[in-house]
């Protein structure tokens, strides 16, 4: 139990520090907002890699489907977001 | 190889990351900066995870054989995404983006239970919110993806008899489900599980089809924020602090900006959520709005317009997108500067179909940033305008938000464009904009209505311009 509160702890305080930081981005780079806010939610994958070295091949089948999706996630969000924002530029 | 106390540091450091990168994006300067930073948080995470002894290091070869084929599939995939989608094309993309996140938290939770021995209760709970949340952003996500690629859903709401009793039912469904997780012993709380996800599957589907097509950039940010939630809950399950932290970063983000666009319609996020939008029965009709009144301008008359023009303002709306005329409209800018003429941008946080949607497409087709203003910056100089072009965009321009308290959009913060000299507004037709009521400034002693396709319009009006 007492983990339990620690982790909810981290939760309340990681929502309120996102509040404050996501308040501060503009408008004009929402949509990049949320395509790097996708690419962070791929995080998961360090939770699918640990779900496939278990002996379970269940398991295994899982997280390995699991990698796949929040790789996707983590590349195509960062890269794409990456195109995005050398787009926008400052008059010359 | 890196033991237990060892790798929280890591994790620690790729959580500050996350957040200095996010951070950077509060300006433009400094954006592309933080999404690297991210990115380093990210390879440090899972570089970390992957050279950890225990479980990792010591494990079956055949394991780390497979986490590197899953990590070279996604990475080709995510990659080939990501060089090849259209800046159009952007929502539709976040919107898979997003379901795949949903996506992994459930199978990622569904591994863990099949894993864990001895599970307590609040590791019940947080495996069927993570199965709950995540296939609800999944499919949910999907419907908006089918419904933006308007592939086999039709963009508008869709409402059948007692929806809302459905939905109420699938939800009670799913927490007796929970309950049962919680109550049962292993194998039952496997099948708990997955009956949990296909409950929630048909709740994401249900919950996503009222939206409307113009609705969609709240319906994509709240997937978003369903999708940081999903990942935070995964985090409870596995124990792990850094998958929390950056769950509730992004479930941060995600309400704020489904916040901001619901306030950008003045509607309450619960109104768009189901698909109500008020039905427009008691405005005036379109024929007393519009009879004798439009008056149709061709590319010549326009050009005249905008001959000795001080200063144009440009009003870009999801017509834009569609006709793909970002390029188009950059020469009109172009040419229109190149002859004195000062040029701005004025973008409603609701154009398009995702927040910020404008500013990528403009962006995109090099118009510098500095030129797209913000609704509440540009609206008390919109008077000063000698032109005010408003393309392919209806309902945020429309008075009777202003002017009509009976109307569907009254109250909605609008561009006061009809208080420029001259307005001009490139539209294919006189057919409502999603809220389905006429619009006055169509009709406008000041306006000037061009009947045409963005594109062709603009490239017309360039051609006219050049032979005044």
């Amino acid at each position: 139990m007492e983990s339990f509160a620690g982790a909810l702890t981290v939760f309340v305080l990681a929502v309120f520090i996102g509040f404050e930081v996501i308040n501060k981005v503009p408008p004009l780079l929402h949509t990049p907002l949320m395509s790097g806010s996708n690419a962070i939610s791929g995080i998961t994958v360090i939770g699918a890699m640990l779900s496939v070295a278990t002996p379970d091949p269940l398991s295994t089948a899982l997280g390995f489907v699991a990698i796949v999706l929040a790789t996707i996630n983590v590349v195509g969000g960062f890269l794409v977001t990456h195109r995005m924002l050398g787009m926008f530029k400052k008059k010359d | 190889m890196i033991n237990g106390a060892l790798i929280n540091l890591f994790y620690l450091a790729s959580s500050v990351l996350f957040i200095v990168g996010l951070k950077g994006l509060s300006h433009p300067r400094t954006a592309v900066r933080g999404n690297l930073l991210g990115a380093i948080g990210m390879l440090l995470a899972v570089i970390a995870t992957f050279l950890h002894r225990d479980p990792l290091g010591n494990g079956p070869l055949q394991a780390i054989g497979l986490i590197l084929a899953a990590v070279l599939v996604g990475s080709v995939l995510g990659a080939l995404l990501a060089l090849r989608i259209q800046m159009t094309a952007m929502p539709q993309m976040v919107a898979l983006l997003n379901g795949f996140g949903g996506g992994a938290s459930v199978l990622v939770a569904g591994a863990a239970l099949l894993d864990v021995r001895a599970p307590s209760i609040h590791f019940m709970v947080a495996t069927g919110l993570s199965g709950l949340i995540g296939a609800v952003t999944f499919w949910g996500s999907l419907v908006a993806f089918d419904k933006l690629q308007e592939f086999l859903l039709p963009g508008k709401p869709i409402h059948f008899p007692a929806q809302q009793i459905v939905n109420v039912a699938v939800g009670l469904a799913s927490l007796a489900m929970i309950y049962w997780m919680v109550v049962g012993d292993g194998d039952t709380a496997v099948l708990a599980y997955w009956i949990l996800v296909f409950l929630a599957s048909i709740g994401g589907i249900l919950l996503t089809i009222p939206i409307g097509g113009a609705d969609m950039p709240v319906a994509i940010a709240l997937l978003n924020s369903y999708s940081g939630l999903a990942g935070a809950a995964t985090g409870f399950v596995l124990d792990n602090e850094v998958l929390i932290i950056t769950g509730s970063l992004v479930g941060a983000s995600g309400i704020i900006l489904s916040q901001i666009m619901c306030k950008a319609m003045n509607r309450s996020l619960a109104n768009v959520l189901m698909g109500n939008i008020s039905e427009a029965s008691a405005g005036p009709s379109a024929d007393d709005v519009y009879a004798g009144r439009v008056k149709n301008a061709s590319a010549e008359d326009i050009a005249m317009v905008l001959d000795g023009a001080q200063r144009v303002v440009i009003v870009p709306g999801y017509g834009l997108a569609v006709s793909q005329a970002q390029h188009a409209v950059r020469d009109l800018v172009n040419l229109l500067e190149s002859r004195g003429t000062e040029v701005d941008f004025a973008i409603h946080p609701v154009a398009g179909r995702m927040p910020g949607h404008m500013n990528v497409l403009l962006a995109e087709a090099d118009i510098a940033y500095d030129k797209l203003k913000e609704m509440d910056e540009i609206n008390p100089s919109l008077q000063q305008a000698d032109v005010a072009i408003v393309i392919g965009a209806n309902d945020v321009v429309n008075p009777l938000a202003r002017t009509d308290p009976t109307s569907p959009i009254a109250g909605m913060p609008i561009l006061d464009v009809d208080k420029a000299r001259t307005v001009v507004v490139i539209k294919r037709s006189l057919s409502p904009g999603f809220a389905g009521i006429p619009n006055p400034l169509f009709a406008a002693d000041n306006t000037l209505m061009y009947f045409a396709d963005g594109k062709k319009a603009i490239v017309d009006l360039i051609a006219a311009i050049k032979a005044n």
